[in-house]
């Protein structure tokens, strides 16, 4: 680990773990319990999971049969259990430990485009990682100059009490290459509370696109804080999806996607539904810093019983000829619950577009009635509009992955 | 009587907007309700429909000999009552085809049945379009044509048309007509026809195609006029709403 050494990072990791993070609840990290890394047996067979850990997987979009995949990897816990790299000649997928024995350049991933100071949770990971080396999370690469259109799924998973979990994932898309991944988070069933920790590094090189779609599914008590990074390189385009749909303790993220590169585009698209008493503060950034860059931050957010949404959108232009649009709606539909849509422009050059629409509110009278006038129920009016307006269009995947994610979708919005 | 409303005042957002309304419509009958901008028109309709906004302070709706005053907008559908509406909201995620499958008692999971599929194609609609969101970004034709399609999948005992030729072109006034006969029986002789309907025109086009057999003049939240369709809306051409505040004959 020395070069991460020279770089600082455990100095830094050092003086920040006791930094509160910007934003959400402060969660006292030492309520949780570190579990020894790899401390669970590998499986040879997706399909040797139970029945049950097999259902949960699928609800978050991952396939056991592996069927229309080009890789799997799935964390429980702090072990990695199953990696498969063997199914597309263009990518690799690995676990963290393999890749870096396996390529020593890896290092100068690390750390990059998320910083270990950043606060206490990044500090945690970065410091577990000085204690036993980087051995959770997963490497996945798109070999330079392929276009492999069959998505990689990855899947973090808790199966235990009070764990804290931690991951350091790199995901870098060599030049003119795509690649597309499917990440499901779940929670085992009797896991009543525990904490998970991702830190994500995505790198995209000159004229390659990443598609990045992630479902949550946690348990009721969980406390969730992914902190990831996104730097983008000329040409390049990056896609994230996000749906949570299911109850969560508190959730809190922010990825910020760096448009370095001239002409390139990030593009976040959400789902949000907050329940019971959940704390969803789930926002988007993208910096655009080169001529040409693009950006889009889309979300849907609709609130009810007690829960609480934050929708957060950034975009800061710092050059000429940048364009942005951010676009919030959010349906509250219980007078306990709220969203609070935050939507940010930040111009700092003049010759910039940027705009942003937000819109949140209360469900439509006039559109239940024209539902009830059908003879719709209200109560299957509500829902139906409830799930229309979570269920957007979601732009960019490749057609066989666009027909799954909106499969994802509908089996989400089921419980809505 | 199919339908029969006695002194009926409403109230919306406090404000009294129908004072005292008297309406019997029988079984196989057409009518038209006429009057000026604001006069109550559409209120009525919404609150025959029994939208909640409608605040029935006085008298009663009866239908099908039924008191249907209390009863919400969804058992009143059950019943038998449809209604097109003069400004439909758009719903963002709920598909044309989507509603006509519900509205033809159909499951989701099923194609929609060939006689929809017929029924779209004679009101121009192409495959592609009954997936869209329901209103979002419609033409001004295109909403009322989806309102008579979607009736046509329910096909009600009767319905209210609130302006169905406000905004539509003379080829499409026909083609709506025709299907707006289908929902009155007007392809079967007037002893035998079983469905009616209300009709709110303000310029009258369509009554040249689809024949209605009493019209009603509504004026200030008042039936001041009731009579042949055709005589009255000559009358109206020619002196106005006002001649009708005054004809007291034709009550
Ligand atoms: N939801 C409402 N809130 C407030 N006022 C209303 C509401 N609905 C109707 N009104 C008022 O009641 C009156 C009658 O309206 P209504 O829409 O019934 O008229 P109309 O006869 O259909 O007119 P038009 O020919 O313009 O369609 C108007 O003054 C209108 O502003
Ligand atoms: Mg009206």
């Amino acid at each position: 680990m020395d070069v991460l050494s020279v770089r600082n990072v455990y100095d830094d990791a050092e003086r920040a773990k006791d930094k509160k993070a910007a934003l959400g609840a402060d969660i006292t990290i030492e309520n949780f319990s570190d579990e020894t890394v790899n401390a669970l047996d590998m499986i040879d067979d997706l399909d040797d999971l139970d029945k049950q850990t097999k259902k949960d997987l699928l609800q978050v979009g991952v396939d056991t049969e592996e069927k229309n995949r080009s890789g799997s990897f799935l964390q429980v816990d702090q072990s990695n259990i199953f990696t498969n790299n063997s199914m597309s000649d263009s990518i690799e997928v690995m676990n963290m430990g393999v890749a870096l024995e396996k390529y020593s350049w890896l290092e100068d991933y690390l750390w990059n485009v998320v910083k270990p100071d950043a606060d206490k949770y990044t500090a945690k990971t970065a410091l577990n990682e000085q204690e036993n080396g980087v051995l959770s999370g997963y490497f996945v690469r798109s070999l330079p100059g392929t276009k492999e259109v069959m998505p990689v799924q990855a899947c973090m998973f808790i199966s235990d009490e009070d764990i804290m979990q931690t991951a350091h994932n790199v995901i870098i898309a060599e030049e003119n290459s795509e690649l597309h991944l499917i990440t499901g988070c779940a929670t085992g069933d009797d896991v009543g509370s525990a904490m998970h920790v991702g830190v994500s590094e995505m790198y995209l090189k000159p004229g390659s696109k990443i598609t990045f779609t992630m479902v949550h599914n946690w348990a009721e008590q969980v406390e969730v804080r992914p902190r990831t990074g996104v730097k983008l390189m000329d040409n390049s385009t990056y896609i994230n999806n996000y749906i949570l749909t299911s109850p969560v303790s508190t959730i809190q993220s922010f990825p910020t996607a760096y448009c370095d590169g001239e002409n390139s585009r990030a593009i976040f698209q959400s789902i949000q539904g907050g329940k019971k008493d959940s704390i969803i503060d789930v926002g988007s950034r993208v910096l655009l810093n080169a001529k040409g860059a693009r950006g889009e931050v889309i979300s849907r957010a609709v609130a009810q019983d007690e829960s609480q949404i934050y929708a957060r959108g950034h975009l800061a232009g710092t050059v000429p000829e940048v364009k942005g649009h951010l676009e919030c709606h959010g349906l509250v539909l219980s007078d306990d619950s709220f969203i609070y849509a935050v939507p940010e422009l930040e111009a700092s050059s003049a010759n910039l577009e940027m705009s942003h629409e937000a819109a949140v509110g209360k469900i439509s009278e006039d559109e239940i009635n024209y539902l009830t006038s059908r003879g719709i129920a209200e109560e299957d009016a509500e829902s139906m509009i409830v799930r229309g307006f979570l269920n957007m269009d979601i732009t960019g995947l490749p057609d066989e992955l666009a027909e799954q994610t909106q499969r994802m979708i509908d089996m989400s919005l089921d419980g809505m | 009587m199919l339908l029969e409303i006695e002194n009926l005042a409403v109230e919306v957002a406090g404000k009294r907007v129908l004072k005292d309304v008297n309406l019997s419509i029988a079984e196989g009958e057409t009518h038209v309700l006429l009057g000026p901008n604001g006069a109550g028109k559409s209120t009525l309709f919404l609150t025959i429909l029994g939208f909640p906004q409608y605040d029935v302070v006085e008298g009663s709706i009866k239908f099908k000999g039924q008191d249907i005053t209390k009863l919400s907008t969804a058992e009143r559908v059950k019943l038998g009552l449809g209604v097109s509406f003069q400004t439909p909201p758009a719903i963002r995620g709920v598909s044309v085809r989507d509603l006509l499958k519900i509205e033809s008692h159909q499951d989701m999971d099923e194609e929609l049945n060939p006689r929809m599929q017929e029924l779209a194609k004679q009101l121009k609609f192409s495959d592609e379009f009954l997936d869209r969101d329901v209103n979002l970004g419609f033409s001004g034709g295109e909403v009322k044509r989806s309102e008579i399609l979607q009736l046509l999948a329910q096909m009600p005992d009767f319905t209210m048309f609130d302006e169905p030729d406000s905004g539509v072109d003379i080829e499409n006034v026909e083609l709506l007509a025709s299907e707006i006969g289908t929902l009155l029986d007007k392809d079967k002789p007037q002893g035998s026809r079983k469905r009616s309907g209300l009709l709110i025109t303000h310029l009258g086009y369509i009554l040249n195609f689809v024949s209605a057999d009493r019209a009603h003049v509504l004026i200030d939240g008042v039936i001041s006029c009731s009579g042949n369709p055709i005589e009255i809306l000559e009358d109206i051409r020619k002196n106005g709403f006002n001649g009708c505040v005054e004809c007291a004959q034709c009550l």
